[in-house]
């Protein structure tokens, strides 16, 4: 027998804080799968500590957003037991690693660099929440943010200005990324909300400075930025793409199969 | 007879002396009163409350620290540990004690933030950032091998005059 989905309200502190601890907590995931897999042992411990980073960033929101929620649920049963389309991350979280098993290093470092950029500013601004407790949760990630971004950064530009082939995979994972940033910049009814409650900043917000860091770097690993994208993806909206039900399977399988199972 | 207040001061002090014992279970060189993640030390009705702040959001360790104190406290009574995330732990906070005992261990301490905060980020065209000192033969010929290291709050380093690895604790 498995262990029951459960549910969140609809309220939008809520669903403001999920997009965020969705968005950490899915990327880890990802970034776990490198483990073992790096192209170097300096590499595989970068990309692990990262994802320990974001789970750590997303056990502190998912616990407050389960005592806003108010139905007793902990981090360990928000993490595991929703189903798919009660994840609220951007769909540019849950996509592979590139091609491939493990995946492809040049992708996972400019999606890195992407989303440390976009955490980063969103983290800055968090830390003048209206909730205490979201307010020391971005004191701290804050500066975590911003080794990572840093630490991204150098190998967009290494890979970028590097070989042939490097600047190759490079500029196939911005076609493929490019559509997907779209979506961490669109603002509706919750960012409104969060914005009137104080709790945190509307998404588009972040843009200009975001674009900034973007061109910077992309200028200097000496890559062309692909023509803008009408395209925007629905993952705030618990609307996923075909990569996230399988793993959700993979996360899932051990509170599925052995409910409430601790280490 | 000790006066109550006496008493308070003298079991909250044996305690303080406890924590200054306990190793930190990553970097055991140093204790958790060393490493300043100890914030607050209160008597209760039935024994004490700690207030302990983790050092990264996702130290691996913090379950095991609240083990390790609730362990060595146990002759207090009753051991309540509180997780308090404001203000976030800084690596100022790392005793001078602390610091001493890291660079004896090999590792070296982080500057102080002040130095670093506030400033803007910089991917590119970054100065040259300042050199290490070589914990073992004091060279400043090192380089970085490594931005992430055995532990979150690690980076691994290299010395080019004495050829030993070394590690630094980063300062966030």
């Amino acid at each position: 027998m498995s262990t029951p989905s459960i549910h969140v309200g609809d309220s939008t502190s809520v669903r403001y804080l999920l997009r965020l601890a969705d968005s950490c907590l899915i990327l880890s995931q990802r970034l776990g799968e490198w483990c073992g897999h790096g192209p170097i042992l300096e590499e595989d411990l970068a990309l692990t500590n990262m994802a320990l980073d974001l789970v750590g960033q997303a056990r502190g929101l998912l616990t407050r957003v389960g005592q806003l929620d108010g139905k007793g649920h902990d981090e360990d049963q928000l993490a595991f037991l929703r189903e798919e389309r009660h994840y609220y991350n951007p769909v540019l979280m849950e996509l592979p690693n590139g091609d491939g098993r493990p995946g492809d290093f040049a992708f996972t470092q400019l999606r890195n660099f992407a989303v440390a950029t976009w955490l980063e500013l969103l983290w800055q601004r968090l830390q003048s929440s209206s909730d205490a407790e979201v307010a020391a949760i971005a004191a701290k990630a804050v500066k975590e943010a911003r080794y990572q971004q840093q630490h991204a950064a150098d190998w967009v530009v290494r890979l970028g200005d590097g070989t042939a082939e490097s600047k190759a995979r490079m500029e196939a994972a911005l076609a493929t990324l490019w559509p997907f940033f779209n979506e961490l910049f669109v603002d509706d009814a919750i960012d409104a909300a969060a914005v009137q409650s104080g709790l945190g900043p509307a998404w588009s917000e972040l843009k200009a400075e975001w674009q900034q860091a973007m061109d910077a770097v992309l200028d200097e690993a000496g890559l062309a930025q692909p023509k803008p994208s009408a395209y925007v993806s629905a993952g705030r909206q618990g609307v996923h793409s075909e990569h996230m039900g399988h793993m959700l399977a993979e996360m899932q399988y051990l509170q599925r199969a052995y409910p409430g199972g601790v280490w | 007879m000790t006066t109550p207040m006496a008493n308070t001061c003298g079991r909250l002090e044996a305690a303080w002396e406890v924590l200054r014992q306990i190793p930190d279970p990553e970097v055991p060189v140093i204790s958790l009163a060393e490493l300043g993640i100890v914030r607050d030390l209160r008597e209760t009705a039935g024994g004490l409350e700690v207030v302990l702040t983790p050092t990264y959001s996702g130290c691996p360790a913090t379950e095991l620290i609240q083990d390790n104190v609730r362990a060595g406290l146990a002759a207090f009574g009753e051991i309540q540990i509180t997780m308090q995330r404001a203000p976030a732990w800084t690596t100022d906070w790392i005793s001078e004690e602390g610091r001493a005992k890291l660079r004896a261990y090999g590792i070296v301490p982080p500057g102080l933030t002040h130095l670093t905060e506030g400033q803007p980020i910089r991917f590119v065209r970054r100065g040259a950032s300042a050199r290490l000192a070589c914990p073992h033969c004091g060279s400043e010929n090192t380089e970085k091998t490594s931005a992430f290291g055995s532990t979150p709050c690690k980076a691994l380093y290299r010395c080019l005059a004495c050829l030993e690895p070394f590690e630094h604790f980063k300062p966030i």
